[in-house]
């Protein structure tokens, strides 16, 4: 690992970016909502505007909408989901981040989120410069690849990971870039994305409450959630 | 409902006759429609964008369901190019069931249990409102060309003139297909604040050169045939029937797909299994078309068929606003849904999907669904539950936000 990779996780970590999920609301789950979903609920402020990106049935927009009272807009790729989304009232276009959020104007959302599907997009870099450009904040969830289930299948059984947040082979999963916390990261600062806040989550989609470095979450979160913001990292 | 008949697939006299057609002896229903009409006198003149003011006109319009005591639950259904007002009321002429009972009536998306629904025949059309069949009260016979040129902003003025007067302030939902669906999107840029929530379907944000040049290609037919007599045969007493036929049979080649048109038709001989060596329709989709064209004279006027689809060709809505589709749509608070087919050539998804991103950008609440159907075009008019399982989340979400 490269000096300034180190120093980049290093100084992220100094910001204590996991303070956030110790003020989420771990007791919500038995409202039936998804737990991941709380943890972006954490996130985002009442009444803002949100853009959902790949928002599947709509669960999420949903719960914005009736918790926090947020005017949210949706993108997703199958009819099905869409259909979904439209018999909850809820504006969503049928779409595809890689080819749809260029029509978007600047700053035309105060949060995007985009849950789990930046593995899935053919241009991650392109898709995460968009979402930056389009929201003043982003909310981005994505499998880490540098989970320590993931790493022991590759280095003992020699074979592509089948995990609980990775369920299908190889031949038909639709994630088609992969990427560790720790990449993810690197991503963010060559971009110039500022993290606000970070958390990583088990494999459950619980966040992980105690403060540990870079490489711990690295290696037993099973997903990272990012609070991002344009602009230049501090340091 | 299918565009398709059956008849079409039996052997027809058509095949002998050619495209001779019995006609009728005029239009009635151009200026007696069976349905109410609204007429407005010379005090009230319809602006239209070629810079005149029509007057006296009429609307021949339906209705369906009840208007409730807030008059909250108005629907405007907007027809396409060679529809009308009958939208759920046998065709006077036809005999058909209306032409959108698949997703209008009784428990149906656009519930008349619930809404009051109202769909009037277009300003230069011939099925009631005043078109170029209408006699001009200057000259005391029929307009024909005389008549001004129409635009699908004159026919959303005249929509809303009929409003006016049957005392509906603001429309619960505007829903359309095709040029019913340019009529949605003009409402929404003109009468924002009278349009809650509003239905595009199949349709553009502007008619594509390609459109315009099929058009063209209708209209060049109709003026080829001599019996069309420079826009008169109503007094020369003939009618351009050929010219009309041949118009329908190109323009109605393009409401279909090849893949539907293969699963119709293939390749299958009319009435035998080897080619005449002649120029009979030998093929089922020549009878077809034949068909098509003869049905179609029988109960539209040649001359309500150029101005109409010049009307298509001429809107552009992003022209209207300095070339920026956006601007149509600034500040507006109408919610919109949008839905395209998957084997629409004549109105594609990336026109759809224009019209969306331009409401993107103006901030509009926008849905959008693209169906997957091998029907083309006139898949809007058609059963499909996908179309309709959209349009129901989205009208009844529409209905609870609007609190009916």
């Amino acid at each position: 690992m490269s000096g300034r990779d180190e120093a980049i996780l290093g100084n992220a970590a100094d910001s204590a970016p996991w303070d956030a999920a110790e003020r989420l609301p771990h007791g919500t789950e038995a409202g039936g909502a998804r737990v991941d979903h709380i943890v972006v609920l954490g996130l985002v402020p009442p009444g803002a505007r949100v853009l959902d990106i790949g928002c599947g049935d709509g669960s999420l927009l949903a719960l914005l909408r009736d918790r926090r009272g947020v005017d949210g807009r949706g993108i997703e790729l199958s009819r099905e989901g869409v259909n979904a989304c439209l018999a909850r009232g809820l504006p969503v276009i049928q779409g595809d981040a890689d080819t749809d959020l260029a029509n978007y104007p600047d700053d035309a959302f105060d949060v995007v989120v985009l849950s789990q599907t930046i593995q899935a997009t053919r241009n991650p870099r392109i898709v995460l410069e968009h979402l930056l450009r389009i929201g003043r904040q982003v909310i981005i969830s994505f499998p880490n690849f540098g989970h320590w289930r993931v790493r022991s299948e590759l280095a003992f059984r020699g074979r592509m990971p089948v995990t609980e947040i990775l369920p299908e082979a190889w031949y038909e999963t639709q994630n088609i870039h992969h990427c560790t916390i720790r990449d993810f990261v690197g991503l963010c600062r060559e971009i110039g994305a500022r993290i606000e806040k970070a958390t990583a989550l088990d494999a459950r989609g619980r966040p992980m409450r105690f403060s540990m470095p870079w490489w711990f979450w690295n290696l037993i979160g099973a997903q990272g959630v990012f609070l991002l913001r344009r602009g230049a990292p501090r340091d | 409902m299918d565009t398709i008949p059956d008849t079409a697939l039996k052997p027809e006299p058509v095949a002998e006759t050619g495209m001779r057609a019995r006609l009728p002896a005029d239009l009635p229903q151009a200026l007696d429609p069976r349905s109410p009409v609204a007429r407005f006198g010379t005090d009230e003149p319809l602006p239209m964008d070629a810079g005149v003011l029509l007057a006296p006109f009429q609307i021949a319009y339906q209705t369906a369901g009840t208007l409730n005591a807030a008059r909250s639950n108005a629907v405007l259904i907007c027809h396409a190019l060679t529809g009308d007002q009958h939208f759920a009321h046998t065709h006077p002429v036809t005999g058909k069931p209306g032409w959108w009972e698949t997703l209008v009536g009784p428990g149906k998306p656009i519930d008349t249990d619930r809404y009051f629904v109202i769909c009037s025949n277009v300003i230069g059309s011939c099925m009631g409102s005043t078109g170029p069949a209408s006699i001009d009260p200057a000259t005391d016979r029929p307009y024909g060309l005389d008549f001004p040129l129409v635009t699908i902003r004159d026919m959303v003025r005249a929509q809303a003139m009929l409003l006016d007067r049957l005392g509906i302030r603001d429309l619960f939902l505007c829903v359309g297909g095709s040029m019913g669906g340019m009529q949605v999107l003009q409402w929404a840029a003109l009468y924002p604040e009278r349009v809650f929530a509003a239905l595009p379907i199949a349709t553009g944000p502007r008619h594509s050169a390609q459109n315009i040049a099929f058009h063209e290609v209708g209209r060049q037919a109709i003026m080829a045939d001599p019996a069309w007599a420079d826009g008169r045969y109503l007094e020369a007493g003939t009618r351009p029937a050929k010219g009309l036929g041949v118009a329908r049979m190109g323009a109605h080649i393009t409401y279909l797909s090849e893949p539907a048109l293969h699963r119709k038709f293939g390749r299958r001989f009319q009435g035998g299994s080897a080619p005449t060596f002649s120029f009979n329709a030998d093929f089922q989709i020549e009878s077809y078309l034949r068909h098509q064209g003869l049905s179609f004279v029988e109960r539209f006027d040649a001359n309500a068929y150029l101005y109409l689809t010049r009307a298509m060709d001429y809107f552009d809505l992003a022209e209207d606003h300095g070339g920026v589709l956006a601007k149509a749509f600034q500040g507006t608070k109408t919610r919109f849904c949008v839905i395209s087919f998957t084997s629409d050539w004549l109105f594609p998804t990336s026109e759809s999907r224009a019209i969306v991103h331009a409401l993107n950008a103006a901030s509009a609440p926008v849905a959008f669904v693209e169906v997957e159907s091998d029907k083309g075009h006139d898949a809007f008019l058609l059963d499909e539950p996908t179309m309709f399982s959209a349009a129901r989340g989205f009208i009844d979400a529409a209905a609870r936000a609007r609190g009916l």
